[in-house]
């Protein structure tokens, strides 16, 4: 059955977006992520235009991000004070990479750096994932004590942490830190959020452990609650700069999504934690191949035409 | 009574006596056409997959000795709403296939459909067309290109981009005399024609001579839900993108009601 999307102007399959949605869905219950680093390159790979699939992506992280910060909310795991200063940054950030975006697309360069930005993150991300689930994988194998993933940052960087002005305590998380880095790591999600069309948590997951030094417990569910909202203010951004969301879209994803979520999580419940791990790098790295071959392959015509809008 | 009507008789007899003798002095033509839709608005749905539009015109005046010999030629022109356009180049950077150059065109048609009586080049030679800009090889588009031949390179490349996905096309023999005075151009809109306000414009040719022209005007609207979804995001972006935010926190609450009760 054919469905046409209003925005992205062009006729698809309902059933393979509700497919598309219910796989990244079920590998975001499975992987406890919100599936935008998966959903937007996926679109493009549909030939969704990039920008429209950014917009749209956003919009589709809000609702997986909203349904598993709500599970983390039942279970009190989520520090509010710091959530709410990570969204300062990220609203900030989210703005700062709208005016970017609206540049980029002005300029014709926008379909390369986010394709770009997706080969660095994702290969980068993925690679570590995968070198890091391996070799504890070994170690559990060779029956030795598993040593634990480089935790420790270089000690200069953390020094400079300890050292920055605005101290501010954080009674959940058990944290007394300056303001300064939490609003910098917000600034940064949010300004990849806007470009990327992803929530970001990825990134924002292993940055609040090992930069911040957030305890595990509480820092999915802080992550989640602070991208519901950035994802929120980056859909409206797009929606109303950048007439880059399509709503009929993210609906099908969002539908196909949560359906698939639920399935998700029962797998995972049963996977081990350096499985799945390498499992998730495995299809990061897949994902960010596939986006690099796009980028040498030879395009059908070197020549492309593109409205300004001015009309 | 009769006096009268004698008088309106000579008094009509004596303009149009002027009125041909005024003729004569510019040597305006005789002949004039006028082109007519049958609707002012087309309504695509989202299942469109082109259509063929028929325009009806009619020619006045005509010669009928030039008409035996068929030697009226008629081109009918549907040219979609003009908008600035940017066309880009791509060359290797280190590997990768990155937008280095570009020229940008005012004012281009998004679409461009022409029919005409017979194939273009045997209607009338290239300087005639170039002068009214007929025909998509004679379209003129403005550019900010630097160089005159850089624009030529990329206006080409526009031209023969929006010919491959059937926006810019060229038909000859769909255009018919169906009577002495009354003509029939039949054009194939593809599936992708723009919406948007168009402009029908037929041109009239005498042995190979731009004689008139006449224009028409033609609005392309999509119905249904999704251009009223369209436009919502369109003027309304504010609300659209509330309530696309809307719609997602309802589908994620919903996705966690559900999940909790699985």
């Amino acid at each position: 059955m054919g469905i046409y999307l209003p925005i992205a102007e062009l006729s698809v399959n309902l059933f393979t977006l509700l497919a598309m949605g219910a796989a990244v869905g079920f590998l975001s219950g499975m992987f406890g992520v919100g599936g935008g680093f998966l959903i937007t390159p996926l679109l493009i790979l549909y030939n969704i235009p990039p920008a429209i699939a950014v917009g749209t992506g956003a919009n589709q992280v809000i609702a997986t991000s909203l349904s598993g910060a709500l599970v983390h909310y039942k279970r009190r795991s989520i520090d509010f004070k710091l959530g709410g200063l990570l969204l300062v940054g990220g609203i900030a950030g989210s703005s700062l990479g709208a005016i970017v975006f609206s540049l980029l697309r002005r300029y014709g360069q926008l379909d390369l750096t986010i394709s770009l930005l997706y080969v660095l993150f994702l290969g980068v991300i993925g690679g570590m994932m995968l070198i890091e689930s391996v070799s504890s994988m070994r170690a559990a194998k060779s029956d030795q004590t598993v040593i634990p993933p480089a935790t420790t940052m270089k000690p200069n960087l953390q020094t400079l942490i300890h050292r920055l002005p605005w101290k501010m305590r954080f009674e959940v998380s058990k944290l007394y830190i300056s303001a300064i880095p939490v609003l910098v790591l917000g600034l940064f999600i949010g300004f990849l959020s806007a470009i990327m069309g992803v929530g970001g948590g990825f990134i924002m997951v292993p940055a609040m452990i090992y930069i911040l030094k957030v305890p595990t417990n509480v820092v999915v569910g802080t992550s989640l609650f602070q991208i519901i909202f950035v994802s929120a203010y980056t859909t409206f951004i797009h929606a109303t700069a950048n007439h880059a969301v399509d709503v009929v879209l993210a609906t099908c994803l969002m539908v196909g999504g949560v359906i698939g979520a639920q399935y998700g999580a029962d797998v995972g419940q049963k996977l081990k934690g350096e499985q799945l791990r390498s499992l998730l790098g495995l299809l990061v790295l897949a994902v960010a191949l596939r986006i690099a071959y796009g980028l040498f392959v030879t395009p059908d015509s070197i020549y492309t035409i593109a409205t300004t809008g001015a009309s | 009574m009769s006096r009268i009507a004698a008088f309106v008789t000579l008094a009509t007899l004596a303009s149009s006596a002027l009125l041909n003798a005024a003729q004569a002095q510019t040597k305006l033509p005789p002949e004039t056409i006028q082109i007519g839709l049958s609707t002012d608005t087309i309504s695509i749905n989202s299942n469109f997959a082109g259509t063929a539009l028929t325009i009806f015109g009619a020619l006045d005046g005509a010669d009928p000795l030039i008409q035996r010999q068929g030697r009226y030629d008629l081109v009918v022109v549907l040219e979609g709403p003009e908008v600035e356009q940017v066309v880009r180049r791509k060359a290797r950077v280190f590997g990768m296939w990155v937008n280095t150059a570009s020229a940008s065109f005012d004012l281009a048609p998004l679409s461009y459909i022409a029919a005409s009586t017979r194939d273009l080049k045997d209607i009338t030679d290239k300087q005639s067309f170039s002068k009214l800009a007929l025909g998509v090889n004679a379209l003129k588009l403005d550019s900010n290109a630097d160089k005159t031949a850089i624009a030529g390179e990329f206006a080409d490349a526009f031209k023969k981009i929006n010919g491959a996905s059937g926006a810019y096309s060229e038909s000859s023999g769909n255009v018919e005399f169906i009577s002495q005075n009354l003509f029939r151009a039949t054009l194939q809109l593809p599936a992708s024609i723009p919406v948007g306000q168009h402009q029908a414009r037929a041109y009239l040719f005498r042995n190979g001579t731009f004689i008139r022209e006449s224009s028409a005007e033609l609005a392309i609207v999509k119905s249904g839900t999704e251009q009223a979804i369209y436009r919502a995001a369109q003027d309304q972006s504010m609300w659209y993108g509330l309530a696309s935010v809307a719609i997602a926190v309802v589908i994620g609450w919903l996705g966690n009601a559900v999940f909790r009760k699985g």
